[in-house]
C-alpha cells in the first residue's frame, strides 16, 4: 500500500488489514454464538418399510423381558428368518427412547448385541449394526455411549467390502462422534484417522457421502485443531477431499457437499492451510465455483445448492493465507470468470437463499482488497449497479457491498473516474438516510475515498444536499469524527 | 443462515439408506459357494453375505475375516512356518490397528498394546491366540489357549478345527491353495518336515 494513502485511510478505518481483522472477528463471534447454541446435529438412516405401515404394527415400547427375549432369539434361534425377524423388532423398539433406556440399563444387553454385530450370519449382522445405528442416533447422552464398546468394531468394518455395513458403521461413528468427548478420546487412539484414510478410496458413492459425514463431525469438535486435524491433514485425506470436489461429470453433489464443509472446517482451524494450497486446493475450488455458476440455475441437484455456501467460505477464508496473496493462487482467481460466476450466484442467492449473500460478498470483498486487477474487472464488466442493487436487502448486506466498493475506490483516481459520475453517488446519500450506524459509518468511508480521488464529487455531493444528510448524524458517538472530516473535506476541497 | 442450513439438512430424517424394501427383488438364488447354501432374494443381500463369508476367507482354515488386513496376519501368524522362527529371534506380531506399525514378540505383549494404547476391548473378537494341540515342537510357537469361545453368539471362526498344511516353500503363503484330505492326520503324533531333516541333520 502506498503510504500517502495509508496515512489517510488509517483513521477513516478502511485499510485491508483492519478489513481482514474485522472479518476474523465477527466470523469468530459467529462461531462462537453458533456453538453456545450447541448446533448439533446427527444423521439418521430409517427406512420407512412399507411393512411397518401395513402390518399396523406400529413401534411400540419394548420392555426388558420383550428385549431379553427378542435378544435370546437372535442368539440362539434355530431358524435364521427368525433371529432376523427378532433383531427387526428389537430395531423398531429401539426408536422409542423409552426402549432405549431400557435396553441399556440391561446387563449384557450391549455385549449381546456386539456378539451379534460380529458374527457369522450376515443379515444378522447388518441387522445388528442397524439396531446399533438406532442408538447412536438418540439425544440422551448416556444411551449414545453406551454404544462405545461397539466402536473398536466399527472401525474394523470399514477395512472390509460391503458397502450397505461400512455406510451404516459411518453413520453410527459420526452420530458417537458428535456426542461425546469421550466418544472421540477413545477413536482417535484405535485408529479412526487411519482408517478413514483407507476409506475414502472406496468407489462407492454411499459411502463416501457417509465418510464425509463422519469427518465432518470430528472435524467440528472443539479440540480439533489441536488434537484431530494435525492428524488428518497428514495422511492422505485432504488429497482424496480435492479429488471428489472436482468439478464434471463423476462430481456428486452428496458427496460433494460433505467435503467442502470438511474442507472449511480444516481451513477455519488454520492448522495448516498453505498444505491445502500446495495440494491445489484454490484452483479446485475455483473451478468448483466457475461449475457452480453455470449449472444451479438450471440444475435439479438441490444438492448442487448447498454447495455455494461451503465453498464460497473456503475461497474466502483461503484468500487471506499469505501464500495465496503471494501470488500462488491468485493466479488463477484473477480470471474474469471468477468475477462473473461470482456475480451469478449473487443473483441467484438473492433470489433463492437471501441470507446467503454477505457468503458471497465476503467473498468479492476479499477478492477485491488486494486485487488491483478484480477491481478493473468489476469497473469493466459494468457490475457496480448490479452491486449497488443490493444495497436494500438487509443491513448486513450494505455494509458488505460498501465495503467493496471502498476497496475499489482506494485503489485511486483511475478507479473513482467509473465510480462519479454515475449511480453511486445518489445511492450514497441513500445509505446516509439508514439509522444503522454500522451502513451510514461505511458510507461515510466510501464517500472520503471519493472526495479524495474526485473532487467533482464532492461539488455534485453539496449540490444534493448532501450537507443535511449528514447533519443528521452530527451527534452519533460513533460517526461523529467522521462526520465532521467530511465535511471539512465537501466545503474545503 | 449457512450453518443453519446445513443443519437443517443433516436432520433430515428420511435419507432412504440401507432401504432393504426399496431395492429390486429377484427370483431367489443360491450362494454358488462351495458348502454354503444361503438363499437370497435381493442382489445387495447376496453382495452382503457375500462380502462378510467368502471374500476374506483363509484357504486354510476357512475362517473368515472382516478385512483383508487381518486376513493377511492371520496367514502369517497361524499358517506360515517361517513366521514361528523367525519371531524367536524378532518381534514379528504386528499391531493389528491400521497405521501403527509396532511389532511385538508374543501374542500377548501385542494385545496388551492394543488395550492400553489403542484402548480396544481385552476380549477384541479378531484377535484369537492361535491355539495348538499335541507336544511341542521346535517349530511352533506355544500359545496356551486363553478364550473359551463364548456363548454370546457364534464369532467369525467358522471352524474349530485346528488344521496345518505340511510347511511350504518360503514366501509362498496364500498362492499355495490345498485341500486338506480327511484321512491326514494331524496334532499327537505327527511328524513334520522340519523337524525330521533336523534328526537327520544330526546324525
Amino acid at each position: 500500500m502506498l503510504s500517502p494513502r495509508q496515512g489517510l485511510l488509517r483513521p477513516v478505518g478502511c485499510g485491508v488489514e483492519e478489513l481482514r481483522r474485522r472479518r476474523r472477528e465477527r466470523e469468530a463471534a459467529l462461531r462462537r454464538a453458533r456453538r453456545e447454541q450447541q448446533l448439533v446435529s446427527k444423521r439418521l438412516l430409517r427406512d420407512d418399510t412399507p411393512e411397518e405401515a401395513e402390518g399396523g404394527c406400529v413401534a411400540s415400547v419394548l420392555g426388558e423381558a420383550e428385549i431379553q427375549q427378542f435378544l435370546r432369539l437372535a442368539q440362539r434361534g434355530t431358524e435364521e428368518k427368525e433371529r432376523e425377524g427378532a433383531l427387526v423388532s428389537l430395531r423398531r423398539g429401539l426408536q422409542h427412547p423409552e426402549t432405549q433406556q431400557t435396553f441399556i440399563r440391561l446387563e449384557g444387553s450391549m455385549r449381546t448385541l456386539v456378539g451379534l454385530l460380529t458374527s457369522n450370519q450376515a443379515l444378522l449382522q447388518l441387522e445388528a449394526a442397524r439396531c446399533l445405528h438406532e442408538l447412536s442416533h438418540s439425544e440422551q447422552s448416556e444411551v449414545a455411549e453406551a454404544c462405545l464398546p461397539a466402536t473398536s468394531y466399527l472401525l474394523t468394518y470399514l477395512a472390509g467390502h460391503s458397502p450397505d455395513l461400512i455406510e451404516l458403521c459411518l453413520y453410527t461413528l459420526g452420530n458417537l462422534i458428535v456426542e461425546s468427548e469421550a466418544g472421540r478420546r477413545q477413536l482417535l487412539p484405535q485408529g479412526i484417522v487411519p482408517a478413514l484414510a483407507s476409506c475414502i478410496q472406496s468407489p462407492h458413492l454411499a459411502v463416501l457421502e457417509a465418510l464425509g459425514y463422519a469427518l465432518s463431525q470430528l472435524l467440528q469438535a472443539k479440540e480439533a485443531p489441536k488434537k484431530i486435524i494435525p492428524s488428518v491433514l497428514a495422511s492422505p485425506i485432504p488429497e482424496h477431499m480435492l479429488r471428489l470436489l472436482q468439478p464434471g461429470p463423476k462430481l456428486n453433489s452428496g458427496v460433494a457437499v460433505e467435503f467442502a464443509w470438511c474442507l472449511h472446517y480444516i481451513i477455519c482451524s488454520q492448522v495448516n492451510n498453505a498444505l491445502l494450497i500446495t495440494h491445489g486446493a484454490v484452483s479446485t475450488l475455483g473451478l468448483l465455483l466457475l461449475y457452480l455458476a453455470g449449472t444451479v440455475q438450471s440444475s435439479e441437484d438441490a444438492g448442487l445448492e448447498l454447495l455455494v455456501c461451503p465453498v464460497l467460505r473456503c475461497l474466502s477464508n483461503l484468500l487471506t493465507e499469505e501464500a495465496v496473496e503471494a501470488g500462488g493462487g491468485q493466479v488463477q482467481l484473477r480470471d474474469e470468470r471468477v468475477v462473473v460466476s461470482i456475480f451469478i450466484l449473487l443473483q441467484f442467492l438473492l433470489q433463492k437463499h437471501p441470507s446467503l449473500l454477505p457468503e458471497g460478498l465476503w467473498l468479492l470483498n476479499n477478492l477485491t482488497a488486494n486485487s488491483p486487477s478484480i477491481c478493473t474487472s468489476l469497473l469493466s464488466l459494468d457490475l457496480i449497479k448490479p452491486l449497488l442493487q443490493l444495497l436494500p436487502v438487509s443491513n448486513v448486506v450494505s455494509v458488505l457491498v460498501l465495503t467493496v466498493l471502498c476497496n475499489v475506490a482506494e485503489k485511486g483516481p483511475a478507479y473513482c473516474q467509473h465510480l462519479w459520475p454515475g449511480p453511486l453517488l445518489p445511492s450514497l446519500l441513500d445509505t446516509l438516510a439508514f439509522s444503522d450506524t454500522e451502513v451510514v459509518g461505511q458510507s461515510l468511508e466510501l464517500l472520503q475515498l471519493l472526495f479524495l480521488y474526485r473532487p467533482e464529487a464532492a461539488q455534485a455531493f453539496l449540490q444534493q444536499s448532501g450537507l443535511q444528510a449528514l447533519k443528521r448524524h452530527e451527534e452519533e458517538a460513533q460517526l461523529q469524527d467522521r462526520v465532521h472530516a467530511l465535511q471539512q473535506k465537501a466545503l474545503h476541497r | 443462515e449457512g450453518d443453519v442450513q446445513r443443519h437443517l439438512y443433516l436432520q433430515d430424517v428420511l435419507t432412504g439408506v440401507a432401504g432393504v424394501p426399496e431395492r429390486p427383488r429377484v427370483p431367489e438364488f443360491t450362494c454358488q459357494m462351495a458348502g454354503c447354501c444361503q438363499v437370497f432374494d435381493t442382489l445387495e443381500d447376496y453382495e452382503h453375505h457375500y462380502h462378510t463369508l467368502h471374500r476374506n476367507v483363509c484357504s486354510f482354515c476357512k475362517r473368515a475375516f472382516p478385512s483383508g488386513h487381518l486376513l493377511d496376519i492371520h496367514i502369517l501368524e497361524w499358517h506360515d512356518s517361517l513366521f514361528q522362527v523367525l519371531s524367536e529371534r524378532q518381534d514379528m506380531y504386528q499391531c493389528l490397528v491400521e497405521g501403527c506399525t509396532e511389532k511385538f514378540k508374543t501374542s500377548k505383549d501385542r494385545k496388551d498394546h492394543l488395550v492400553r494404547h489403542h484402548l480396544y476391548p481385552g476380549d477384541f473378537r479378531f484377535d484369537k491366540p492361535k491355539k495348538s494341540k499335541g507336544p511341542a515342537t521346535s517349530m511352533a510357537a506355544m500359545e496356551v489357549p486363553t478364550e473359551a469361545m463364548g456363548d454370546d453368539g457364534d464369532t467369525m471362526e467358522v471352524c474349530s478345527e485346528h488344521v496345518t498344511p505340511p510347511p511350504e516353500p518360503v514366501g509362498e503363503k496364500r498362492t499355495y491353495r490345498h485341500r486338506v484330505p480327511s484321512t491326514v492326520c494331524f496334532g499327537q503324533g505327527a511328524s513334520r518336515g522340519f523337524k525330521s531333516t533336523k534328526n537327520r541333520n544330526k546324525h
